[in-house]
């Protein structure tokens, strides 16, 4: 064996090889069963998908970089569901892609979010932090208050439901007008988001404007559906109360 | 440099060389340490321990539970009852009772009370600011006046089923926006509203304005009290600001903040906790209160 060792060290590529062969097996046998094990993959029966309105914001959560500073998974430790309520269940991201939950937390972690602080809150700390948390060191994202791009949530719900990602056709074609309606409670395409995601969806002006759909609109609906897609965690917490 | 050297002992160290030499300097071949060798072999018998007594092995859609049926996630469980279990042997006491006996209760305050400035920290203060200062849109909690009330029982309900929250028990207060009324007529409420902390008000047509729009919710002259959300007028201490151009934006699309609903968040006891340290704000920094 230590000879085999002997004779690899002179061959550099054979050597690299070796190295990839012997690191992959840790991640192949720590990672590959997550895929097939039941706990991991089941998904409960109230999860339910993002609507285009919020999903249009996790995609600027992705482009303006938050997942680089805040993560999206409450750890199973008791000190973290103290402080942020049941720790996070592999199922609850089921439908992202690519998960967020991310390592480093600069800010806090972000999965017990929604419903947390008022929508007037997150659109004044997204525009200046400072202006309510003068200790923040958050950047400021002031240009979210320009329209938000709608074109594009048609082809990105199709892509996510060739992925797996329960989005039917009705859901697909009025990718555009259920975003707008989220936004809009007065709106007659208000009735047809809940009727297809379900009771728990925000239907409100997210930025307080009514008249116009902001990128803050997207990401202020999407910070806030954070933690409310699935009511499982906190059933699971309860029972192992009693 | 040749693959099958001749075994040459070093004098010194007693180590076969492995044959390089660099301008008469040899290199040695030194055996691997044998405390690592050992530690490495420790590793594996651990390992093979870890497997009996731990979740180890993938079994397809199963897994090895281990003897010891440890699962981390409902050890986090227990390990957050045995911290909830620490502290409600204080914390219980304030789930019930009345405000007052309670917060005379020198002992458990002095123990709740810095529980409670976490437990603000945490989740009052991104909007109503660290020290309960509010700011532009966030009630100020560190004076004395109250929209519903200052009772600690009306703030308790508050933090509960918060204001416009969408909770079925939530307050429900909004400003209708008064986008019918012309420009000028709201520059003129505005202008007599601005003046109503200073005392000016007398008659005209903005008295008149006022008094048909706007005495209802916010009283015949303006001095609120009313508790149901709508403020006071006339002490300047209006949310979101009372200078006539604020009170125009107000008039022209309205208000209606929003106080998330605590109850499915915190436990009682923590609002109950919360609502007294709320109070004890407002009292600490509520000189010149009514």
């Amino acid at each position: 064996m230590l000879k085999l060792h002997y004779n690899l060290e002179k061959v550099s590529m054979g050597l690299v090889v070796g190295i990839i062969v012997a690191a992959s097996i840790g991640g192949i046998v720590e990672i590959a069963p997550l895929f097939s094990i039941n706990e991991t993959v089941e998904l409960p029966d109230d999860l339910r998908p993002h609507t285009p309105l919020e999903l249009a914001g996790r995609e600027i959560y992705i482009r303006e970089g938050c997942y680089a500073c805040h993560s999206q998974m409450v750890r199973s430790l008791a000190d973290e569901l103290d402080r942020y309520g049941p720790y996070s269940l592999a199922a609850e991201s089921a439908y992202d892609r690519p998960m967020l939950w991310g390592s480093k937390r600069t800010g806090p972690d972000l999965a017990r979010l929604g419903g947390k602080y008022s929508d007037d809150w997150h659109v004044a700390h997204l525009i200046d932090p400072r202006s309510v948390v003068p200790a923040s060191i958050m950047p400021s994202y002031p240009w979210l208050m320009r329209p938000l791009e709608i074109g594009l949530l048609r082809d990105e719900l199709a892509t996510l439901a060739r992925l797996g990602v329960p989005y039917d056709e009705a859901m697909i074609e009025g990718a555009a007008n259920d975003a707008l309606a989220q936004s809009r409670p007065d709106s007659d395409g208000a009735e047809a988001v809940i009727e297809r995601y379900g009771e728990t969806v925000a239907i409100r002006s997210f930025d307080g404007d009514p008249s116009k759909l902001t990128e803050m609109d997207a990401v202020v609906a999407y910070l806030q559906s954070l933690g409310t897609l699935t009511n499982a965690p906190y059933e699971l917490l309860a029972e192992g109360a009693e | 440099m040749s693959d099958h050297h001749q075994r040459e002992i070093d004098p010194v160290t007693g180590y076969d060389t492995t044959g390089h030499e660099w301008n008469g300097i040899k290199e040695l071949n030194t055996p691997f340490p044998r405390i690592a060798i050992w530690a490495l072999l420790i590793t594996v018998v651990y390992a093979v321990i870890a497997w009996i007594l731990l979740p180890a092995w993938p079994l397809g859609r199963d897994y090895t539970r281990g003897l010891l049926g440890l699962n981390q996630g409902d050890m986090a469980v227990a390990g957050y009852r045995d911290i909830s279990d620490w502290r409600g042997e204080w914390l219980a006491k304030m789930e019930t009772g009345d405000f007052e006996v309670l917060r005379a209760d020198a002992d458990l305050m002095a123990t709740a009370m810095p529980a409670a400035e976490r437990l603000f920290a945490d989740n009052c203060a991104a909007c109503h600011g660290e020290t309960g200062q509010g700011g532009p849109g966030f009630p100020v909690l560190s004076d004395a006046h109250w929209l519903w009330g200052a009772d600690p029982e009306a703030i308790a309900e508050t933090i509960r089923f918060g204001i416009n929250s969408g909770h079925p028990d939530a307050r429900i207060a909004e400003m209708p926006a008064f986008d019918w009324m012309s420009r000028e007529e709201r520059a003129a409420v505005a202008r007599y509203v601005s003046g109503l902390p200073e005392g000016r008000d007398g008659a005209g047509v903005a008295a008149d304005l006022f008094a048909e729009n706007c005495a209802s919710c916010h009283g015949d002259g303006g001095e609120g009290g009313l508790e149901i959300g709508a403020p006071s007028l006339r002490d300047a201490a209006v949310i979101y600001g009372q200078d006539s151009r604020t009170v125009q934006e107000t008039l022209r699309g309205g208000r209606a903040g929003t106080m998330p609903a605590w109850t499915d968040r915190l436990s009682e006891a923590e609002i109950r906790l919360l609502t007294l340290y709320v109070a004890g704000l407002a009292e600490a920094g509520g000189e010149g209160a009514e």
